[in-house]
């Protein structure tokens, strides 16, 4: 998306010409950078430079995958990458969501101690059931729309630790194997929805950038075709 | 000792007031130049007022009680106030060409960046219908933010109702349109194309609902919305040459996925861009149904700048050249 195109009057960005693209540290790293490789921008500095953020020569700023709306949404990014998780969790912020990209699937769920039927028992007795989780907006709409009160307890950190230490009766979180669940005694019960990686803009990048914006979007779509 | 103001507020210090006060006058004498006259209105209004122009009384975000009880809310928009000082306070006759500046209040997300106060500047042109109102008000405003300082704006041109039309025209079920709908106002296109290909429609058809969104740019939008679409274009495609004529075509994006959240509008709605900021500097659209809700129906169409984004992106210029 850098040189040979035709930027237009209006084509700018931080980076000069071309596209600012907000990547995502962590998961969807590896899958992000295969991805920008086949749209030809150069991603080996960010491969072999994990500590530095900013990648002006490729129009390349990497950040944690939570704040790539923030940017996107303000304009410090004219497109990013991110997961649907994070979208469900921050409806607030204006973006545009233009593709679904296919990777990074995870499933948001519902889990609790396995072989006990904690939240079902909390239920009935205590009239609610408590949850843990880092995803207070997509858990308090879950247990909204099933017709259940809920509690929501919000942690930053480890939300596998909640429900063994009695904090609280489960947790909604994102598990792509569920692996980690299993190690830590605790069972998906209920799917919420299925996560994969995003493709989002920035409204007035959607505008203004439009040509360079469809361009990246017909190259995925025919790198998927 | 720090006394706070609450967040999305601002103090205004003597440079900024300057910077903005010039922005202020430039855009007020080409309002006035080409006949706007200035009008104000209370920054407080009977919440009920407010809720007769739009449902959700434009998102007001502040309400209050006055000694008699009465529900007072801050203006979230100034077109609503205008359309009832044009229903209450003028006769019926002619045209009717205002502008204004003032503050309006939105609720903020506490953290999120945005302003609970903000100042607007914008025209409303009364009982000038069709596209010799919209083209006029378009002109207008870019003519008023060239004066300002601005180079790079850009008016993004839509139509309000185009997506309901073409649902209705492609035989979408009613159950289904609301959901539609709501994909295209939260800009969530991935959920969009999700929906559409379950509904039982011809191949075009949901090509068609599914490409709209993305057809934005120049005049060559209009051509590449065919069948349905095309006919339900023909606003756009007659306001787009009157842009011509005025010698502003160049300026405009033809955005056939545009949609604002107020309700009001009727037809033909606006947005202003700027490469500067992340945001949109302003909007507007036509509303002929608003000025009815209040007195002697009346068409109308205006567009409003957001002041201290214009300052933005006047300062991002002025750091260009």
């Amino acid at each position: 998306m850098r040189g040979g195109e035709d930027l237009g009057p209006t084509g700018r960005s931080p980076a000069g010409e071309g596209l600012t693209i907000a990547v995502p540290r962590g998961a969807l790293l590896a899958d992000t950078l295969d991805l920008l490789d086949h749209l030809g921008v150069d991603t080996a500095e960010v491969r072999g430079n994990d500590r530095k953020l900013l990648f002006e020569e490729v129009g390349i700023v990497t950040m944690r995958p939570s704040d790539v709306p923030t940017y996107v949404e303000h304009g410090a990014a004219d497109i990013g990458i991110t997961g649907k998780d994070v979208l469900l969790e921050a409806p607030e912020r204006d973006v545009y969501e233009l593709l679904d990209l296919g990777f990074g699937r995870c499933e948001m769920v519902v889990a609790a101690r396995a072989g006990d039927d904690a939240l079902g028992e909390s239920l009935r007795r205590l009239g609610r059931v408590r949850v843990a989780t880092k995803y207070p907006l997509i858990a308090a709409r879950h247990f909204s729309e099933t017709g259940r009160q809920a509690e929501i307890v919000t942690v930053k950190g480890s939300v596998e630790l909640a429900p063994l230490t009695g904090l609280v009766d489960g947790i909604v979180d994102l598990t792509a194997t569920g692996r980690t669940l299993a190690e830590n005694g605790l069972e998906a019960v209920e799917q919420i929805v299925t996560c994969t990686a995003r493709l989002v803009a920035n409204p007035v990048a959607h505008k203004l950038k439009a040509r360079e914006i469809d361009s990246v979007i017909g190259r995925i779509r025919g790198a998927e075709a | 000792m720090i006394h706070p103001i609450p967040p999305g507020t601002r103090d205004v210090l003597p440079d900024e007031m300057r910077e903005l006060r010039t922005i202020k006058d430039r855009l007020r004498q080409t309002f006035e130049g080409a006949g706007y006259g200035e009008v104000g209105t209370p920054a407080v209004e009977y919440e009920e007022v407010l809720r007769t122009g739009d449902q959700n009384a434009a998102s007001a975000g502040y309400r209050m009680f006055d000694e008699q009880g009465q529900v007072l809310a801050l203006r979230s928009d100034m077109t609503i106030p205008v359309a009832r000082m044009v229903a209450t306070r003028f006769d019926d006759e002619g045209p009717l060409r205002l502008s204004y500046f003032g503050q309006a209040y939105r609720a903020v997300e506490h953290t999120s960046g945005q302003q609970r106060e903000f100042l607007q500047g914008g025209i409303e042109l009364i009982g000038v219908p069709g596209v010799a109102g919209e083209a006029e008000v378009i002109a207008l405003t870019l003519a008023a933010l060239d004066a300002a300082g601005l180079a790079r704006h850009r008016v993004g041109l839509g139509d309000g109702a185009l997506y309901r039309t073409l649902l209705a025209a492609l035989g979408v079920p009613p159950e289904n349109q609301a959901e539609l709908l709501r994909c295209l106002a939260q800009r969530d296109l991935v959920t969009l194309e999700m929906r559409v290909s379950e509904l039982v429609l011809a191949r075009d058809a949901r090509d068609t609902l599914i490409r709209l969104p993305e057809l934005r740019g120049g005049p060559e939008v209009l051509e590449r919305a065919d069948g349905p679409a095309g006919d339900a274009v023909d606003g756009l495609r007659r306001l787009y040459a009157a842009l011509e004529e005025k010698g502003v075509a160049d300026r405009v994006i033809l955005d056939l996925g545009l949609v604002r959240e107020l309700s009001y509008y009727t037809g033909a709605v606006y947005e202003v861009y700027d490469p500067a900021v992340g945001f949109t500097l302003g909007g507007g659209g036509r509303y002929d149904e608003l000025i009815g809700r209040f007195g002697a129906p009346r068409p109308g169409c205006g567009l409003t700048l957001d002041l201290q984004r214009v300052h933005i992106a006047q300062a991002a210029e002025e750091r260009l050249r």
